[in-house]
């Protein structure tokens, strides 16, 4: 296996720096060399469906920009300026500090000094994010716990019913501002209390106050999240339920709602009724789509190959086989997962319906993936459904092409969400699109 | 003491060679005086944003050469300018006449492991993919922060290495936290192609030029052809062959000497290349001026004036009508420090005024030490004096500037910076192209967009109603250099 990375689809822990600024009103404070947040910034938001600066990104990260002589005489005393600028400068609700490589390996004891602000009742967190420590996954994580553990307290009392939602990474998802705003409306569908936690109308940190006081935590995402709910139930007790798939389209988002509701004790009168008019709408427009699915089924892709992480590649997966009849190549997941996650998606790809099974490769490198890239598959055009830097391999092969994973640089994305019913409409208005605007 | 030590991988900061600093409040005249005199001091701030680091600096530049290779000797983090240099590959190809590809860079992935067991070995697996991959004419291993803080020897693997591929293998010390001013990245990928790619000329070439640029459009052509010259473009979209003949032109000139000051001064130490020492060619008189120059060296005079001629009577009544719309108007500026000088002077040309600029750094001398060079001394004689900040970027700085001046229009050469101006209300242009104010069409070019911009400024109304900004009320109430130490 390759070490090398060609082509990266996600960056180091730092990436967690998004998750903080995917809070409202929270603000990083990065103790790091002088480029770091900006080459974050450009990899998961600006190259990456454009997502943009927003409330305190970009070039209002407060940081230390290390430099020289704080490598050689330690960086302690520059943080404390800069945290104390930030706090007269920056409004924001929360502050979170993050290590770059520099102040990690020099040895600063950033803990130290953010306990000390903490301790005199600011709201600040510390996470060691050194970029050689793992992925922008692991940063998501590192980030939530953080805040978990140095800026929540136990609750008085559980909110029957209010759960709180694990599931896609902000900016690394492209589409995560629509996709968790999606989530949310299915689960309050179905009579849930639901604490997302990011996106601008997510609560900010008052919603992050609500953790504890959660009936219990979802996690849907394959494996991203599970040792944050882990986190949260050996802390404040709270039990989780792990959903791997994050369901698109009807089959699977009916099939989502009904375990969960069965799962919470849910009414089944409202659930049904709402899967019901839920899936009416959705079967609507497939119904009058099938003209097109008919008369130009000769020269549309049967078969398919992801190139994403574990979330969206199986989530897509599981929607184009069940949903539309498409055949998968082999599906490519970009994310790194830890190993003892692989062999369970293996059986998730393994059994994608009853039939149609779908090899996986585990890479981040694309000249790694682009090589088992060669065939048409019964001479037929495949899609690819990857990210950015597919469009060559994509040519190569005669195929066609749709970015929806990091990095999206040929799509400008705003609130468009492709999980839930209406999501799932979107993906194929936006797969056919793409066919068809090669004609 | 010689500029380019070719024995050594390593070079000196800007800070170190030019003094270049990165804070200062005051007028433009004050700001040259300094320079001039040598008593120009950093303000160091406390409170700071972050910035940018060499390491950007040095990749795009060198992802840029069509045939050679990057190895980015890093954890992954390093790589998210990956995808915008893709982009501007991509793009500047299209624009060249070139077929759009990927981008010919990778990462060796450092981990937790290699920062204590270290990386070489990843480092030689990196190096050996790029070159099975890509098949490159050279490859170029640029340093991080992880890579010197655990100590790589980086050196004995590039070399050991260049011995058994048979290409040029050059390591790039564009460490971030090295320097203080980012550019110092422009510096270390030119000592590379300095120290491993120009080849002393076998046979010189007099009647080409070497233009030191970004990936701007190519303008330079048609400009030269006139007076029997060609325009060789460099470093972006030449290739390694290109590059290795850089000794043989006649000339070396420069668009901004912000960009090129290490390679025009390193070219003529080392290759007896003239570097055509002159303010950037922006706004009649700085074009005049930098086509004059360029004349001498190369013996062009007649042909130059009569060029000049040509040029100046071709605008002429154009220029004149966009002058009339654009009266009245005050603009302000926030790029790199000589193409913020050059913004500053396109803008009083075109008839407005320029109520400030904010440069990202100043170099208060440049490698070849000839004052002819100097475009700051240049915009304050020539149009006289205008506030300026030097602020590294900081958008704190610049969002009270911006909201204490109020300017009809807000002209940037720097992604990130833009949006804040935007954000105010302000009509906000990006320069993207570097090369879209130059010489004389440029005043043209530049001006339409400018009367576009504050033509309809619907867009920004509305943003700026809705737009919140991360700041105190205390903050807004603060002078931009707040957080600057005083000046000794």
């Amino acid at each position: 296996m390759s070490t090398t990375v060609e082509q990266p689809r996600q960056f180091c822990t730092l990436g967690g720096q998004q998750s903080v600024l995917a809070i409202d009103r929270a603000i990083p404070i990065v103790h790091g060399g002088p480029g770091c947040s900006g080459k974050i910034f450009s990899g998961m938001s600006f190259f990456n469906g454009f997502q943009g600066s927003g409330y305190a990104g970009g070039n209002a990260v407060p940081g230390t920009n290390s430099c020289e002589k704080d490598i050689v005489f330690g960086g302690e005393q520059r943080l404390r300026e800069v945290i104390d600028g930030a706090l007269k400068v920056m409004d924001g609700d929360l502050f979170v500090v993050l290590t770059g490589c520099t102040a990690d390996l020099v040895g600063d004891d950033t803990a130290t000094v953010v306990s000390e602000y903490r301790e005199r009742g600011v709201p600040i967190v510390h996470a060691s994010t050194g970029g050689f420590k793992g992925y922008s996954y692991l940063g998501h994580e590192l980030v939530v716990e953080a805040i978990i553990d140095q800026f929540l307290e136990p609750a008085d009392e559980i909110v029957p019913n209010l759960v709180n939602v694990w599931s896609v990474i902000p900016y690394q998802d492209t589409f995560w501002a629509g996709n968790l705003k999606a989530i949310r409306e299915l689960l309050e569908g179905i009579g849930l209390d639901v604490n997302i936690l990011f996106g601008h109308d997510s609560g900010g940190v008052s919603s992050w106050k609500r953790i504890p006081s959660a009936a219990f935590n979802l996690v849907l995402a394959p494996w991203t999240g599970i040792s944050i709910a882990k986190k949260l139930q050996q802390r404040f007790q709270t039990p989780f339920l792990h959903y791997p798939v994050l369901p698109i389209g009807a089959v699977e988002t009916s099939r989502f709602l009904r375990t969960i509701a069965e799962y919470a004790h849910l009414p089944t009168a409202r659930v049904d009724e709402f899967i019901v008019r839920r899936e009416d709408h959705f079967y609507h427009y497939l119904d009058r789509a099938a003209d097109f699915f008919m008369e130009m089924r000769w020269d549309l892709p049967a078969r398919f190959i992801n190139i994403s992480d574990s979330i969206l590649n199986l989530a897509v997966s599981r929607f184009l086989v069940n949903e539309l009849s498409m055949q998968p190549g082999r599906q490519f997941v970009t994310d790194e997962p830890p190993e003892q996650y692989r062999d369970e998606l293996r059986a998730h790809f393994a059994t994608l319906n009853e039939k149609v099974s779908a090899e996986i490769v585990f890479s981040n490198d694309s000249d790694t993936i682009s090589r088992q890239i060669n065939d048409k598959g019964h001479d037929l055009p495949s899609l690819i459904i990857g990210s950015g830097w597919d469009r060559d391999v994509a040519k190569r092969i005669g195929g066609y092409h749709l970015s929806i994973a990091l990095p999206v640089s040929d799509r400008l994305v705003l609130d468009r969400a492709y999980v839930g019913y209406e999501g799932g409409l979107r993906l194929i208005e936006d797969i056919y699109g793409a066919v068809l605007a090669t004609y | 003491m010689p500029l380019v030590n070719i024995a050594n991988s390593n070079l000196s900061t800007r800070e170190q060679r030019l003094g270049s600093i990165v804070s200062f409040e005051g007028l433009a005249s004050e700001l040259a005086e300094q320079s001039r005199t040598g008593s120009l001091q950093d303000r160091p701030r406390t409170f700071t944003q972050v910035s940018s680091c060499a390491s950007s600096c040095a990749i795009c530049l060198l992802s840029l050469i069509q045939d050679a290779a990057v190895v980015n000797h890093a954890p992954l983090g390093c790589a998210g300018d990956f995808s915008m240099f893709n982009l501007v590959n991509r793009y500047g190809q299209v624009k060249r006449g070139l077929t759009p590809t990927n981008a010919r860079l990778v990462s060796s992935n450092l981990n937790e492991s290699d920062a204590i067991f270290g990386g070489s070995v990843k480092l030689e697996q990196a190096i050996r993919d790029a070159f099975d991959r890509f098949h490159p004419k050279a490859i170029f291993v640029t340093a991080s922060c992880a890579s010197a803080i655990t100590g790589e020897d980086i050196d004995s693997v590039t070399e050991q290495l260049e011995e058994e591929l048979g290409i040029p293998i050059a390591t790039v010390h564009c460490e971030g936290f090295r320097s203080k001013v980012w550019t110092t990245g422009f510096d270390a990928a030119y000592h590379a192609i300095l120290r491993k790619i120009v080849r002393p000329a076998v046979q010189k070439r007099p009647e080409v030029v070497n233009v030191i640029t970004f990936w701007g459009e190519d303008v330079f052509s048609e400009l030269f052809n006139k007076i029997g010259l060609e325009a060789n473009l460099i470093v972006p979209f030449a290739d390694i062959d290109r590059i290795s003949r850089l000794s043989e032109s006649g000339a070396t000139v420069q668009m901004c000497s912000t960009l090129g000051t290490y390679l025009a001064a390193g070219l003529e130490e080392l290759h007896g290349v003239p570097e055509v020492k002159a303010p950037p060619p922006y706004g009649l008189s700085g074009t005049d001026a930098w086509l004059r120059a360029l004349g001498r060296t190369l013996h062009k005079e007649r042909e130059v004036e009569q060029l000049i001629a040509d040029e100046h009577a071709a605008i002429a009544d154009e220029l004149e009508e966009l002058r009339g719309q654009l009266k009245g108007l005050t603009g302000y500026v926030a790029a790199g420090s000589v193409h913020g000088h050059s913004l500053a002077a396109v803008l009083r040309e075109l008839g407005m005024n320029v109520a400030g600029g904010c440069f990202w750094h100043h170099d208060p001398k440049f490698d070849n030490q000839d004052p002819a060079a100097d475009s700051l001394e240049h915009l304050v004689k020539q149009y006289g004096d205008v506030p300026v900040s030097i602020c590294n970027k900081q958008a704190y700085e610049l969002i009270n500037q911006l909201r204490r001046i109020q300017p009809d229009v807000f002209v940037v050469r720097h992604p990130g910076m833009a949006v804040w101006g935007g954000k105010l209300g302000i009509p906000t242009f990006l320069v993207e192209d570097e090369h879209f104010a130059l010489a004389y069409r440029g005043l043209l070019r530049f001006g339409h967009k400018i009367a576009e911009a504050v033509n309809n400024p619907s867009f920004y109304r509305h943003l700026a109603q809705h737009a919140r900004l991360p700041y105190t009320d205390w903050w807004k109430q603060q002078s931009a250099g707040t957080f600057m130490e005083a000046a000794r």
